[in-house]
């Protein structure tokens, strides 16, 4: 057992992935000497060398591609994308070339390339640094979106995206890269990738996060349980697949759900789980299925975040609305 | 590190993609710098240019009859998959009419173990690295996104989004320096795809890990119906001095020297020496794809007078000057041609529509829930109809 943080955690998974297979090779923008811009990967590139831990030129689409390249060669590149608003010139390499690739060759060629992405805001940083693109993603067939809340699976489910044969979209909410717990290292992981975990049983209402929301439901949860109401909270883990029966078995036992998360509300990842949940538990639902996310405006000047990203208050606003149907 | 050698000096003027019919080199000025590398003029007589014909030299009278069977070979299978297309059989083909020379003959000039990353109008490349015609029109007949394995042949499927495989050839070039591998990648893209930002960035990552890929841009003139002045301000391969590495023009309707050139690049990739950059001087004598209409972007005049520039003909008048042409040579070419084309067409004719379940094959290597949902619905659906 290992007293970590969350960023410590991940550079564990990636030096023991390192050490285990010598096709898995790290790239990305200041990745090596300096460790990147957020010391994920400090001190691999010393102990594994510049041409397993890559620091590549400053272009995110020719990483991508490169990586895709090295994985036709039979290579497993974990690349990093320094913010989520860089990432959009690898889209085309992502969603056009990586995401297809198994389906375009009749199963032939595989990449299985991991695409780390310190995503959210909450850090007080400048435009393109606090994005939540994660619905871009789920949105493309042929890859797989995860996203730790906790340093015990920040660690796991990087040990598990790494070794999936299929590409891994990898969302770190990057405010909680300095949260601390005790993990365990050489423990087998407790879930599959795919799987999402009731953080928190309760009763009365249900409300699913991801990523950085996480934290914030659990704490609404406790000033909620203060407040003498029950609010089981699950932590999705996987966005694509989703693991929409979690879900569905809470919310039939709840008869309510609230969905948060940092990205705007419309046309968000939280409509396609209330969708489901509509389909699934439509005869089980108390309310109207309840969303609290960013505002449907560009990520704002960072002196006014608090009031874009969902807190406690907007969340349990939206538990009260939800309990008042 | 690049050859410095062959950065020409900055003062020559900027070479605007005409091709001078000559026999000789200008005095005091490079071929592959100052003036595309030649080796047949158009009249099949042979080019004074002892560099470059000395890496050809090994080229005798059976490889020559073999460039031009393939080039034959190359022609009739594509005119015969345009006139499939016409016919209601493909959904879509791009013709590589007039670039025949410029994919045989850097084709021949690869080894077994190098690998091909192609755009989507190499199918010249894909017969010489051995891919049965039968395989050329799966894709374009909808069939399935793929024609033929990738590792079987040492060469990508078509790749259609435009500049993309720039990068993953050098990747893959970097990955097999990584593992001692002494090959080559090379990447066929052209004029159009060299606007692009990808190739701009494959440029600059081959050139700062000296990746051993080798850029093979086919300057056809036309990206549809953007003339190669839209996109660049320069000659193409002048941009690779800028990168770090060598670049050099290339007649690309002269099938030796288009041989010539690429070989010297793989040898450099090989060896260790890093990437170059090929820019071969060729036409695309037919439309963008069978959805084009090129009468309305260029002229008669222009397609006539790139019409005298013809590969085949070119290599052909060069096997009748140096006796090497008889009718009995002729038949054979277009024997093998033909039955080729008999063979793409039966294997087009005859090839079976996917079932609906191949919708949901391989999106994942891994089972997905949701995938696997959607086909039962699809099944259910399915046999409910039937």
């Amino acid at each position: 057992m290992t007293t970590t943080t969350f960023a410590g955690a991940l550079n564990t998974a990636m030096r023991r992935a390192l050490e285990n297979d010598p096709k898995v090779v790290l790239m990305g923008e200041d990745i090596g000497r300096l460790g990147g811009v957020f010391r994920v990967t400090d001190t691999l590139q010393k102990d594994f060398g510049p041409h397993r831990v890559i620091d590549t030129p400053l272009a995110e689409s020719g990483i991508i591609g490169t990586a895709f390249g090295m994985a036709l060669r039979g290579y497993r590149p974990v690349c990093e994308i320094q913010f989520d608003g860089f990432v959009y010139p690898a889209f085309d390499q992502i969603v056009s070339q990586v995401a297809k690739i198994h389906y375009r060759t009749g199963g032939k060629v595989l990449a299985p390339l991991t695409i780390r992405i310190p995503f959210g805001g909450g850090i007080g940083s400048v435009e393109h640094h606090s994005e939540s693109p994660e619905a871009y993603f789920a949105h493309t067939a042929g890859l797989r979106v995860v996203s730790p809340s906790t340093p015990a699976d920040a660690y796991h489910m990087l040990r598990q995206a790494i070794a999936a044969p299929d590409p891994v979209i990898f969302f770190e909410p990057k405010r909680r890269y300095w949260d601390k717990a005790v993990v365990d290292f050489d423990a087998d992981p407790d879930l599959p990738l795919h799987a999402a975990r009731v953080r928190r049983p309760g009763a009365d209402v249900t409300v699913v996060a991801y990523g950085g929301t996480v934290a914030t439901a659990l704490a609404a949860a406790d000033i909620a349980a203060e407040e003498g109401r029950s609010v089981e909270v699950i932590d999705l883990r996987s966005l694509a697949p989703l693991d929409i029966g979690t879900v569905a078995e809470s919310v039939r036992r709840t008869g309510r759900l609230v969905i948060t998360h940092e990205a705007p509300v419309f046309g968000g990842f939280g409509a396609e789980i209330a969708a489901r949940v509509g389909e699934q538990c439509f005869y089980h639902l108390q309310a109207p299925v309840q969303r609290v996310g960013g505002y449907d405006i560009p990520y704002p000047p960072s002196k006014l975040e608090k009031y874009h990203l969902p807190d406690s208050d907007r969340i349990l606003d939206a538990v009260d609305r939800s309990l008042a149907a | 590190m690049p050859d410095r050698a062959t950065v020409p000096a900055p003062s020559a003027p900027p070479h605007r993609g005409t091709l001078p019919d000559r026999g000789a080199a200008p005095r005091g000025r490079r071929p592959g710098t100052d003036y595309p590398v030649q080796l047949i003029q158009p009249d099949g007589a042979r080019v004074l240019d002892r560099e470059h014909a000395a890496l050809v030299a090994d080229i005798g009278p059976d490889r020559l009859r073999e460039l031009y069977r393939d080039m034959v070979l190359a022609r009739r299978v594509d005119l015969e998959a345009t006139a499939l297309q016409r016919q209601g059989q493909l959904g879509l083909w791009p013709p590589l009419l007039g670039q025949e020379a410029a994919q045989v003959g850097s084709a021949h000039a690869l080894h077994p173990d190098d690998y091909v990353f192609c755009s989507y109008r190499e199918a010249a490349v894909a017969l010489c690295r051995g891919v049965a015609p039968e395989l050329l029109t799966r894709m374009w007949r909808g069939a399935s996104h793929h024609c033929w394995d990738p590792e079987a042949v040492g060469m990508t499927n078509p790749n259609i989004i435009v500049g993309a495989q720039g990068l993953h050839a050098t990747g893959y070039a970097y990955a097999a320096q990584l593992d001692g591998a002494e090959i080559a990648t090379i990447a066929y893209f052209g004029d159009g795809a060299s606007s692009q930002g990808d190739i701009a960035e494959a440029l600059g990552f081959a050139a700062s890990w000296s990746a051993p890929v080798v850029f093979f841009c086919q300057n056809n003139h036309w990206a549809i119906s953007a003339p190669v002045r839209v996109q660049s301000a320069t000659p193409l391969a002048r941009r690779a001095y800028g990168y770090g590495m060598p670049g050099i023009q290339v007649d690309g309707n002269d099938v030796l020297a288009v041989l010539a050139v690429t070989r010297q690049a793989v040898a450099r990739a090989r060896a260790g020496g890093g990437p170059s950059f090929i820019e071969a001087l060729t036409y695309r004598m037919g439309p963008h794809t069978t959805a084009d209409d090129p009468t309305r972007y260029r002229t008669a005049a222009e397609l006539e007078q790139w019409a005298r520039r013809d590969p085949i003909d070119r290599l052909r008048r060069l096997l009748e000057r140096e006796s090497l042409w008889d009718e009995e040579f002729a038949a054979e070419v277009g024997e093998r041609a033909d039955a080729a084309c008999a063979d793409l067409r039966r294997a087009t004719l005859t090839m079976p529509d996917p079932p609906p379940s191949a919708l949901f094959e391989h999106v994942y290597a891994e089972p997905h829930p949701l995938i696997e949902q959607q086909r039962r619905e699809l099944a259910r659906a399915e046999g409910a109809l039937s």
